[in-house]
């Protein structure tokens, strides 16, 4: 498929997928493509003169074609470019620096914390060759990227302000620049974590869900009680902290709150504005999301899309990491194969130092890529990730949102389907979903600072 | 001059083909999300 079009929030949008041009169309253009192929006037102008004027649809016809002779429309397909190289190098790791939590929530897809295997704390030496890893593996990239996870790093503060002061160190050596981001569930943010975290620029990945009811029932305590209360006093003073800026607050939704604009609301209501909120990735339980709840999702994306935008323009005004498409300056072709990287630019370290795909693949030991010491023993793996992107994938390879999902997460892939070249199926619709309210976002701001 | 067609972005991903890869962007599932792979939402480095 080489265009897409929909109607959304009283706009008639045409994304043409090769390009990545964005057009606002009038009603009669937009029926005009269901017949239109780009070389087929009379075809159009005989299907659709009982509804429209043919003067105006032959007029239309040549706006049409003035697109296309831009390649703004039916642009050329897009092959594998030069620049996406057969040679991945590593530039991401995710350090679970503890498999343990002091959180019991339901759908954690580290088995509450332990990932199935043995709780445990990764020790400092495994944390350094972590870093190790990354800078000999990371070729010429000067930009790497580091997340303390776990399970709840925070219960390992010792490591992970030692891996800090390592990178630093290993920083001034080597002229690299690393990011670093730290997932925590916010019990443990207390005062001197805040001011640590804060003073060596670690970006916070929060976790919430949003209403107090919603995030009490999934996030509860060993002892059943739920979280919300402390985690909303610790997150509040952390982001305030901050000024508000380099965090993110992300939740989860499921089968549970179907409703879950509003507990994207509720946290914008809270005041916090770098919001993400997710859906499960569960099956077989009582929470999971089946097939026969898309519908009523579809309609809550749509309705928080219009909220959202509403807000965007009259305040106050917050950002939904699904919604912040970049139509203008987004990824270039190479990065839209290689998408999240997991298995072949972005591995997980356990506390053992096991390399796998992503953090999601934890525990899944078919996917176990080999480990610190010895480097990636599995070697066919990271071939196999590299090349399961939406050109290879026959699912992907003729769906319109294939440059910006990037073929969806290989980890629900295997989980739904047992392999990472199928996707899941509930995430592509969610997806699709998703990036039709962005773009509507997207054209409705453009549109609106032209007119101004 | 168009009438019915408001184009509201400059993209051509078919530029990108010979320039980009220099891997210098973020991980996209690392940002935020940490379970749903979109690309589509990060930002050129260059």
């Amino acid at each position: 498929m080489n265009i897409h079009k929909f109607y959304l929030n009283g706009l008639y949008i045409l994304l043409d997928v090769n390009s990545g041009a964005v057009h606002v169309v009038d009603q009669m253009i937009f029926d005009m493509l269901d017949v239109f192929t780009g070389d087929n006037d009379a075809e159009v102008l005989a299907a659709l003169s009982g509804r429209y004027d043919s003067r105006e649809l032959t007029e239309a016809l040549a706006e049409l074609h003035e697109l296309m002779a831009a390649q703004q429309l039916f642009a050329p397909a897009l092959n594998v470019p030069p620049t996406f190289s057969d040679k991945p190098l590593v530039k991401s790791l995710c350090l679970h620096v503890a498999h343990d939590c002091n959180l019991r929530c339901h759908y954690c897809f580290a088995g509450t914390g332990d990932f199935g295997h043995s709780r445990g704390l990764m020790p400092k030496e495994i944390g350094e060759q972590a870093v190790d890893f990354i800078i000999a593996n990371s070729g010429q990239r000067r930009n790497c990227e580091l997340d303390f996870f776990g399970g709840e790093p925070l219960l390992n503060m010792e490591t992970v302000k030692h891996v800090v002061s390592y990178v630093r160190r290993r920083e001034q050596e080597t002229g690299k620049v690393f990011k670093l981001t730290l997932t925590t569930n916010g019990v443990l943010l207390n005062d001197d974590a805040i001011q640590y975290l804060n003073e060596n620029n670690i970006s916070l990945v929060l976790s919430m869900d949003g209403r107090q009811e919603v995030h009490d029932h999934m996030r509860p305590y060993a002892d059943g009680s739920g979280s919300f209360r402390d985690v909303a006093t610790n997150v509040r003073k952390a982001i305030r902290s901050r000024n508000n800026q380099n965090y993110y607050l992300r939740g989860t939704f499921t089968a549970h709150n179907l409703d879950f604009a509003a507990d994207v609301l509720a946290m914008a209501d809270l005041g916090f504005t770098q919001l993400s909120v997710e859906p499960v990735v569960a099956k077989d339980c009582d929470y999971a999301l089946e097939e026969e709840h898309l519908p009523v999702l579809f309609e809550q994306y749509e309705q928080l899309a219009v909220e959202y935008l509403n807000r965007k323009l009259h305040g106050p005004a917050f950002d939904f990491f699904h919604f912040n498409l970049d139509i203008n300056n987004g990824p270039c072709v190479a990065k839209r194969l290689s998408g999240c990287g997991a298995g072949h630019e972005y591995f997980a370290v356990t506390p053992e130092g096991d390399l796998y795909p992503c953090h999601q693949f934890v525990g899944r030991d078919e996917y176990l890529l080999g480990n610190l010491a010895e480097g990636v023993t599995k070697k066919e793996l990271p071939e196999q990730f590299r090349k399961a992107h939406v050109l290879n994938k026959p699912e992907c390879r003729d769906c319109w949102a294939r440059f910006y999902c990037s073929g969806g997460c290989h980890a629900n892939a295997q989980l739904f389907n047992n392999r990472i070249d199928q996707p899941y199926k509930i995430g592509c619709e969610l997806q699709k979903k998703r990036l039709e309210c962005a773009l509507m976002i997207q054209a409705k701001l453009a549109l609106t600072a032209n007119e101004q | 001059m168009a009438k019915r067609i408001t184009t509201v972005n400059k993209a051509n991903l078919q530029n990108t083909v010979h320039t980009g890869g220099c891997g210098e962007c973020q991980a996209s599932c690392q940002s935020a999300c940490k379970t749903s792979c979109t690309v589509g939402n990060q930002v050129c480095q260059k």
